[in-house]
């Protein structure tokens, strides 16, 4: 097992005796994939993770809580609001899981153009909060760059990633439904979590009045539905959110960390912020990374043959402008002049919504962690509109609860009684819709400002342009329509708006490409500046689909660390 | 696997959308802050200003939330302990405008029913109550629902239909409270009627008696029969 404790007497700078076959920086998603994928293929792994340790299970400290246990029910106060200027924009400010949340205090950014930056910083990252929605990208996708002549081509294709989307869906256990879509392809699935009466109602109705284009599917969802590998399947409870006591969703703690210690090769180091990734000019590869423990400040070096930056779209960008300096001023792998540019989100919350009429003596039982889709149908297959690329999605139906009291007349014992009852079927649904790579988009170190480590900060400069203002249009008024055709009365639609970053699916910034003068990574998430430091997390997106990102960044390292180690083994590296 | 430095440091640290809303259940609240969804920003509030509320003042609180939320079949506002979660939540959670607004509107209320009834709101009998709240009722809602269709009104909707645009206002007739703007603050008993409710249907026995709560429900069934009368699903995070 591992390596030894970091000697206490050792100085700052001092170089750790300790080499490694590999470092990973960054615990999420993308970084447990590292550390498994590296592990199993016998290599001796360190996993620096900035935050703190999160064990499985025993950490999830707000997860086997009764709702009624916390003071404000799980809502937010002023003093959480003023430690929390970025958090409180959007739904993650909240009583019950605020300690998977990134304290800003500590972590600052500059925002030349509002950005909601959502981080998590700790074991796992935003892997134990996340959506979970999972899917896989297309050929459709990959080819778009290219097709319209947008930023530069992707340097891969959907073949490339399909043997690898098998491998990761298998192990983190996707649930869905099969389709035989083209812009949205099967995958390994475990059994689906069903459409409940209201949207199978509204499904049926909408295939129908679209001739089939137009599908409502199951959510695909990184919720297992049956047992997989020590995992328990999903209880129904929904409140993933929390941490899982059944680990019956896909986060860094149920799924990867715990194949990656099987392997007895991995160390993992928390409250180890990495300040630089360490190059040597002559050899022009990365020897290793310069660590700063984050409760005594230490400074300590780790050796590695190779290096997986897995710290989250924007982190490890930010590291990489933080690195080998002395010889590229704009830092590793900014000889493209690319580094920190084509920042992209999805954006969304534009949809439609209304009450199903026809289903008051049906109802479901349990609490479903998932909803539907819809896959993207427009600019597809013959369809042309006035913008480029398309839009999914996601919604649900179900029937009212107790908060449809307030904004009606009443009160009294049979308001109250009433209002105990189950009430109308609703269904609505946002659409997430494709950013386009804009070079103007970007992310900059902001020298005037520093974090608690000193360390000076991001400034984020991004903001969508008239493509995704000519998409969201689309994207209110499809979802009305579509409800309209299928029966659903009072139908509403909801445009609120959108500001960068909150869709928290943050990509781009070191894209890849086919050339180094023009990317930041090549078709294996190689920096091309130095070919054994490897960026496989949402930084090296080179568009954004329509789809959420995660799976894919999933994919994408399975893939990177088998490559890596394949050279690793050729002494190419 | 090895895992460094962990545990002289953990102990010292312990401590969805709403995208969709059906998936998270959240609800935004207008009075006061915007709980679970709010983006509103709160000047800073200087909490000393204002004195604490006081036992008497959670009692008060109490018999307000029972009149809304009266002991029928399942326990009451009162038995939730709704007053308690009441002051608190303006405490901590309002903003300085608001929270004036909530305090005067307490004050507001013992007046209409010293007018009425010549006894204090907690002296009233709880016909009395009962009547003094149906009528705050009508008028918040009135205002309620004139500043929620300026406040759409004020938001950039060139391009909804017609059809859509009337199904996004509201059935009230909103001619009745022409001086209302998107700016007006929101209601007394609006805060005080949403405070009650979140309070009551978030609690113990708001969710296990009012409402079926089941921890673990173990499996998910998309369509079965619903009874009339069968209560509602509770949420959980």
């Amino acid at each position: 097992m591992g390596a030894t404790t970091p000697n206490s007497r050792e100085r700052r700078g001092t170089v750790q005796s300790v080499e490694y076959d590999a470092i990973v920086v960054g615990s999420g998603i993308s970084g447990g994939w590292a550390a498994k994928e590296l592990t199993e293929k016998g290599l001796r792994v360190l996993l620096l993770e900035r935050g703190r340790n999160v064990e499985h299970i025993k950490d999830y400290v707000s997860a086997t809580k009764a709702p009624w246990e916390y003071a404000h029910r799980g809502g937010r106060t002023k003093s959480m609001e003023e430690l929390y200027p970025v958090l409180k924009r959007d739904y993650p400010l909240n009583e019950k899981n605020l300690a998977f949340w990134v304290n800003e205090q500590e972590s600052p950014y500059t925002e030349s153009r509002r950005f909601d930056w959502f981080r998590g910083y700790q074991v796992g990252g935003k892997s134990l909060m996340w959506g979970r929605q999972s899917y896989r990208w297309s050929d459709l996708d990959f080819n778009a760059n290219a097709k319209e002549g947008v930023a530069v081509d992707w340097p891969l294709r959907y073949a490339d990633l399909a043997p690898w989307y098998d491998k990761v869906e298998k192990h983190a256990g996707i649930s869905g439904s099969h389709e035989g879509l083209e812009q949205l392809p099967d995958g390994q699935f475990q059994p689906a979590m069903p459409l409940n009466c209201g949207e199978e109602l509204v499904a049926g109705k909408v295939s129908k009045q679209f001739g089939g284009k137009r599908k409502i599917i199951p959510g695909r969802v990184a919720n297992a539905t049956q047992k997989l590998d020590g995992r328990n399947a999903c209880q129904y409870r929904n409140a993933c959110w929390l941490g899982c006591p059944y680990g019956a969703y896909f986060s860094t703690q149920s799924s990867t960390l715990p194949a990656a210690a099987k392997t007895g090769k991995l160390t993992l180091k928390p409250f180890s912020i990495v300040s630089e990734v360490l190059f040597d000019k002559n050899a022009k590869r990365a020897t290793g990374v310069r660590v700063m423990d984050a409760v005594s400040e230490q400074v300590t070096d780790y050796k590695a043959k190779i290096i997986f930056l897995c710290a989250s779209t924007l982190n490890s960008t930010w590291l990489l402008m933080r690195s080998a300096t002395d010889m590229w001023p704009g830092g590793l792998g900014s000889s493209s002049g690319e580094l920190g540019h084509n920042l992209m989100d999805h954006h969304f919350r534009a949809g439609a919504e209304g009450t199903l009429e026809g289903l008051d003596d049906k109802t479901t039982y349990g609490r479903r962690p998932n909803g539907f889709y819809i896959p993207r149908y427009r600019n597809l297959f013959g369809d042309k509109r006035d913008y480029l690329r398309g839009f999914g999605y996601q919604g649900s139906a179900g029937r009212q609860g107790w908060s449809r009291a307030v904004a009606e007349l009443g009160v009294g014992g049979a308001f109250k009684d009433e209002m105990s009852l189950p009430g109308t079927w609703t269904v609505g649904a946002t659409g997430f819709g494709e950013m386009l790579p804009n070079h103007a988009n970007m992310i900059s170190l902001d020298q005037n400002k520093k974090d608690k480590w000193g360390m000076p900060v991001l400034r984020i400069d991004c903001a969508t342009g008239p493509n995704e203002a000519a998409m969201r249009k689309d994207m209110l008024h499809d979802m009305a329509e579509m409800l309209e055709a299928a029966g659903v009365k009072k139908v509403k639609i909801n445009d609120d708006t959108y500001f960068p970053g909150m869709g928290i699916h943050e990509m781009g910034t070191a894209r890849m490409g086919r050339d180094p003068k023009t990317s930041v990574l090549n078709s294996h998430n190689q920096v091309w500046d130095a070919p054994n430091v490897f960026v496989t997390d949402g930084s090296g997106m080179v568009s954004s689909a329509c789809v959420n990102p995660s799976l894919t960044y999933m994919a994408m390292t399975a893939r990177a660390a088998d490559f890596a180690v394949s050279e690793l083994n050729k002494r190419n590296l | 696997m090895t895992i460094l430095n962990e545990p002289a440091y953990l102990i010292s640290r312990r401590e969805a959308i709403r995208r969709v809303s059906a998936l998270l259940g959240g609800v935004a609240l207008v009075g006061g802050t915007a709980m679970f969804t709010g983006c509103r920003d709160t000047p800073r509030v200087n909490t000393a200003a204002f004195t604490p509320f006081t036992p008497d003042d959670i009692a008060y609180l109490d018999e307000i939330a029972e009149t809304i939320l009266p002991e029928t079949k399942t326990p009451g506002a009162k038995a939730a302990r709704t007053g308690a979660f009441m002051a608190l939540m303006v405490t901590d959670s309002y903003g300085a405008d608001d929270q004036k607004i909530f305090r005067a509107g307490m004050r507001a209320l013992d007046d209409a029913s010293r007018k009425a009834n010549n006894v204090s709101f907690v002296a009233a009998t709880p016909a009395q109550r009962l009547v003094l709240l149906e009528s705050l009722d009508k008028e918040q809602k009135t205002h309620s629902d004139a500043r929620d269709a300026e406040k759409r009104k004020a938001k950039s909707d060139a391009y909804l239909p017609d059809q859509r645009k009337e199904n996004a206002s509201t059935t009230t007739d909103v001619s009745a409270a022409a001086s209302i703007t998107k700016d007006t603050p929101a209601h007394y008993f609006r805060m005080m009627k949403e405070l009650a409710l979140l309070g009551y249907f978030s609690s113990e026995i708001g969710m296990t008696k009012a409402q079926q709560y089941v921890e673990s429900p173990g499996r998910y069934e998309p369509c079965i029969p619903y009874t009339p009368g069968d209560r509602a699903w509770a949420g959980h995070a």
